[in-house]
């Protein structure tokens, strides 16, 4: 674990488990986990291992059913409450009869913050994400990776210290990937945050973590924790050095290990 | 555009020429029977011409109700009871309060099952079986027991067309209010946003489309509850009255006529609400299509 640093998330013995009509499924399982503040934590692991429905423990949007799980020390609803986290899902999720703007806006309204630091917000973010001039622009006017942009300017608006992100990139072709990657490093640098990312690309989780989760399925749990030794400073062509193979591969026997392809 | 208005003329063509004929076949056995008392035996072409030009047809011919339809429109004064912009104004005035009385019904009762469980459980039916009732038959009570509690005049018959407008606005909003996906939803749970917040932000702005289809249908069961109001009532005026007398007298030239006013107004409202509809649109970003 990374030692000193305060916990923003901290699970132990986190189990979920869903009643369906074929029956309980266990979705979460004995998951023991401490994410310090400022580290980039990756969950990867195929569908069906529960990274996703970790993630919306962490953010309230489904209940443990057991164990113990905090956020920022508080219940993982007091933190919700508190607007601790901003949340980025698999889908960019803009309202389309809102513009870029008065998208990122959304959840300032709904804080109730003045419009004028409503609109240093809006600016200062979409700064962030390089999407200055399109603030009058309707979502369906925008490419795929510019709409994921913008749904990540919102989360960020919201200036809390924690980013959940779910697949973000997932529905986006290579290229956007590799440069949307790099500028999510250069503002997790920038900022400071601790995030939360969940993919199922390897290559994208050793290039932005400090730390990869792997997680397998049937029950959803954590088999491997790796500490990626890369240095805080990451150009895309790292991902050709050896140093950054080893911990893809050692990524790699882990998702295997855990999978037992019944 | 242009290629479609060959086959589109096409076909109206043809019906104009299916009616011709129909109304020759239709109203052929009163001429003979006029012939035959008269002692005349005309030629074909001058029978079929008869046929055509009879003062109470059985089916009037296309230029019979055109004709009328004209006159009573552009010549007459608007003010007299025999001009259809004037009839027409009476039934379009109950219908337009109608249906801003049916459409605010039927958002009311959207929201309240959107949000109460319970309604949603126990007002669906009714408002189903509302329906299922004949407005013939509910159209005179309302009628006399409006009149009992001393309500007469324009509110009893655009009560009528409540009656039949609040039901597509209700089941359309109930579903456009129930629209948002499940990750806009989520995205607000995550702000923390209260109900009021979730609802003003994101079910009012995603329920729009779904107002303004079912509105269109709404709008024309408007005006079907107008005309029919204007039946029971004994209403001297309006688009129901002059299809009354019509039957009334055998002017079924007038019957005929009346029917087109009633489908020209129709047409006009819908096409209003579209417009109305792809305004709002345009002003909430919608993509042009």
């Amino acid at each position: 674990m990374t030692g000193a640093s305060p916990a923003v998330v901290s699970a132990s013995k986190l189990g979920l488990t869903f009643q369906t009509n074929d029956g309980p499924v266990q979705a979460l399982s004995n998951v023991d986990l401490t994410i310090g503040k400022g580290e980039f934590v990756s969950f990867i692991g195929p569908s069906g291992c529960g990274k996703t429905t970790l993630l919306r423990v962490i953010a309230d949007l489904e209940k443990p059913t057991s164990g113990a799980i905090s956020v920022n020390g508080m219940t993982p609803e007091q933190a919700r409450q508190s607007r601790a986290y901003g949340y980025v899902f698999q889908a960019a999720a803009l309202y389309p009869w809102r513009t870029i703007e008065r998208n990122v806006a959304l959840p300032l309204e709904i804080m109730g913050l003045s419009r004028a630091e409503q609109a240093a917000r809006i600016k200062r973010t979409l700064d962030l994400v390089n999407l200055s001039g399109f603030e009058k622009k309707y979502p369906w006017q925008l490419s795929g990776g510019m709409q994921q942009r913008a749904s990540i300017a919102r989360a960020l608006a919201f200036d809390a210290d924690l980013l959940l992100m779910d697949e973000p990139f997932g529905a986006l072709d290579e290229i956007v990937r590799d440069h949307l990657n790099e500028q999510l490093l250069e503002l997790w640098e920038r900022t400071n945050k601790t995030i939360c990312f969940v993919t199922h690309s390897i290559p994208e989780a050793v290039y932005l973590s400090t730390r990869i989760v792997v997680m397998s399925p049937r029950p959803g749990r954590v088999s491997d924790v790796i500490e990626s030794t890369l240095p805080k400073k990451r150009p895309l062509d790292i991902r050709e050095t050896p140093e950054f193979l080893a911990i893809a591969a050692r990524v790699r026997d882990g998702l295997r290990a855990g999978h037992s392809y019944d | 555009m242009k290629q479609s208005a060959l086959p589109v003329a096409i076909i109206l063509l043809a019906l104009v020429v299916v009616w011709y004929v129909m109304a020759v076949i239709l109203n052929a056995p009163f001429q003979r029977d006029l012939d035959r008392r008269a002692n005349q035996t005309p030629g074909v072409v001058e029978f079929i011409g008869k046929t055509l030009a009879q003062p109470k047809p059985t089916l009037p011919a296309p230029h019979q109700v055109a004709v009328n339809f004209f006159e009573n429109t552009f010549l007459r004064s608007i003010t007299s009871n025999r001009s259809l912009v004037y009839n027409a104004w009476v039934t379009l005035s109950s219908t337009l309060l109608g249906f801003a009385f049916g459409t605010a019904l039927g958002i009311v009762i959207a929201v309240g099952i959107v949000h109460v469980a319970t309604l949603d459980r126990s007002l669906m039916p009714w408002i189903i079986a509302s329906q299922t009732i004949p407005i013939l038959a509910v159209a005179p009570m309302i009628i006399v027991v409006l009149a009992a509690v001393g309500i007469t005049g324009l509110i009893p018959k655009a009560l009528i067309s409540t009656y039949l407008s609040f039901f597509p606005v209700a089941v359309g909003m109930v579903k456009g209010l129930r629209s948002p996906e499940l990750t806009h939803l989520d995205l607000m749970h995550t702000y923390n946003a209260s109900p009021s917040q979730t609802f003003w932000k994101l079910r009012v702005p995603a329920s729009v489309p779904f107002l303004f289809t079912s509105m269109k249908v709404a709008v024309a069961a408007s005006l079907v509850g107008a005309i029919v109001g204007e039946l029971p009532t004994g209403a001297v005026a309006g688009i129901g009255a002059k299809l009354l007398a019509g039957a009334y007298y055998s002017q079924t030239i007038d019957i005929w006529s009346a029917l087109v006013a009633g489908s020209v107004v129709a047409a006009l409202l819908v096409m209003l609400v579209g417009i109305a509809g792809r305004l709002v649109d345009r002003a909430m970003g919608g993509r042009p299509a």
